[in-house]
């Protein structure tokens, strides 16, 4: 199957721009390559560069192109590009397997390859195509993969402020002024219902994926419950971060799919989502089951159930069945305020 | 175990600011919660190299300073590792 590839990691020398920064001050930009930036950049496709090059002049160099604002936390410097991928991968907290990497030369594209076999490793000279590829072609264009690339420079921006923040972590999270909605999904959250199932993988209780065609019917349907999450802080938002599935009965809810987006895990509002559906079926007198499927990826979201006060009713295999075990819903921490709205079956 | 405790105390003062007593239930009082809980397992698996499996993952075995410890001390035991 072919992934839809989240970031697409540039070369420069030879690349971006024809030349050798080094050798020679006047390099041209590579001839199409500023559409191919803004392509991908509209189709919520975030970019980024490892370059063997002295930091400062390459970044200038970028600056004077105007087109240093399209890169997140590039990597500029003599390490082997690599570790500069793994950087990358790490800092925007997505795995390998969704990563292109673009270099004129064989020997870089085989060195990162031979580290993370699972990288999309392009030719330089294929950049014409690139657009075409078919792990450049996402399903759909949503209002948040077009703000895609605003809203994780916010996110290195919360991440400077984290770092230098003198405290507990409690203290820093309540400073951000989180705020958390909660609404059933309307016909404008689909597409992105349905791109968050197949984006999501850490986050993610059963990794079950729905179409869009699919999200519509559940979305009516009166025997479920479709809610999105949308997070926000003095940073500007997180975007609509957060799914939820339940097939209501008058005496048991289902929990079929929770989800969460990785951007936000440290902020812990997966549990907010499942505390608020914890505590609507209790409202009903409706006894709460969820369903799990363990995969290598979603220890923490199990962490999240078992820690909400869930409890295995039944394993088969890499399934299980929770069971909400408790009198009353766990509390919800303090520092994000919750926005429910029309949230009723 | 005492040297224990002090390095537990001193990873819990990062996220709790009040006063608290060895033996106090965490969650209970309302200290601590879910996401902290997920930092704690990460932390005491990298800290003490033991592996927390599913069957572990009870709020009875992280409510404390005194359960923490005890908890590590318990899987510590059962990774025979060799001297």
């Amino acid at each position: 199957m072919n992934k839809t590839v989240k970031c697409v990691i540039w070369d420069l020398d030879e690349t971006v721009w024809n030349g050798i920064l080094l050798e020679n001050e006047s390099v041209q930009l590579r001839p199409g390559i500023l559409e191919v930036f803004d392509q991908l950049d509209q189709r919520g496709i975030l970019q980024s560069i490892a370059s063997r090059n002295d930091n400062g002049h390459a970044m200038q160099m970028l600056r004077d192109f105007g087109i240093d604002h399209y890169f997140l936390y590039p990597q500029i410097n003599w390490g082997a590009k690599s570790s500069s991928v793994q950087t990358i991968a790490k800092e925007l907290n997505i795995g390998t397997d969704s990563l292109a990497f673009v270099d004129d030369q064989p020997f870089e594209r085989d060195e990162v390859a031979s580290v993370m076999p699972d990288v999309l490793c392009i030719d330089a000279s294929n950049i014409d195509t690139i657009l075409e590829l078919p792990q450049m072609k996402p399903r759909f264009i949503t209002q948040d993969s077009r703000n895609r690339r605003s809203m994780m420079k916010a996110d290195e921006r919360r991440k400077i402020a984290e770092e230098s923040f003198q405290g507990p972590q409690e203290q820093f999270l309540s400073s951000l002024q989180l705020q958390l909605t909660i609404h059933r999904a309307k016909e404008e959250d689909l597409q992105r219902a349905e791109e968050l199932t197949v984006r999501t993988h850490q986050l993610n209780s059963t990794g079950y994926t729905y179409s869009y065609e699919e999200l519509a019917q559940l979305s009516r349907s009166e025997n479920h419950l479709l809610l999105v999450a949308e997070l926000t802080d003095i940073y500007g938002t997180y975007g609509k971060i957060g799914l939820a599935l339940v097939e209501v009965n008058a005496e048991v809810w289902t929990l079929m799919l929770l989800l969460m987006s990785c951007r936000v895990m440290s902020r812990g509002v997966g549990g907010v989502l499942l505390q608020q559906i914890i505590q609507s079926a209790m409202d009903r007198n409706a006894a709460l089951q969820a369903e799990f499927k363990s995969t290598d990826r979603n220890r923490m979201m199990y962490m999240t159930f078992k820690f909400a006060g869930f409890i295995e009713k039944s394993r088969d295999g890499d399934f299980v069945l929770f069971d909400y075990a408790l009198d009353k819903a766990p509390t919800q921490p303090s520092y994000v305020q919750v926005d429910v709205r029309e949230v009723s079956a | 175990m005492d040297e224990m405790k002090i390095k537990i105390r001193a990873f819990l003062g990062k996220y709790i600011r009040q006063q608290f007593e060895d033996q106090d239930h965490l969650f209970e009082r309302g200290l601590v919660n879910s996401l902290f809980a997920m930092q704690l397992v990460t932390h005491l698996e990298k800290a003490y190299e033991i592996e927390v499996d599913n069957e572990d993952l009870e709020i009875d075995n992280f409510k404390s300073v005194d359960a923490i410890c005890s908890f590590i001390a318990k899987k510590s035991a059962c990774s025979v590792k060799q001297e």
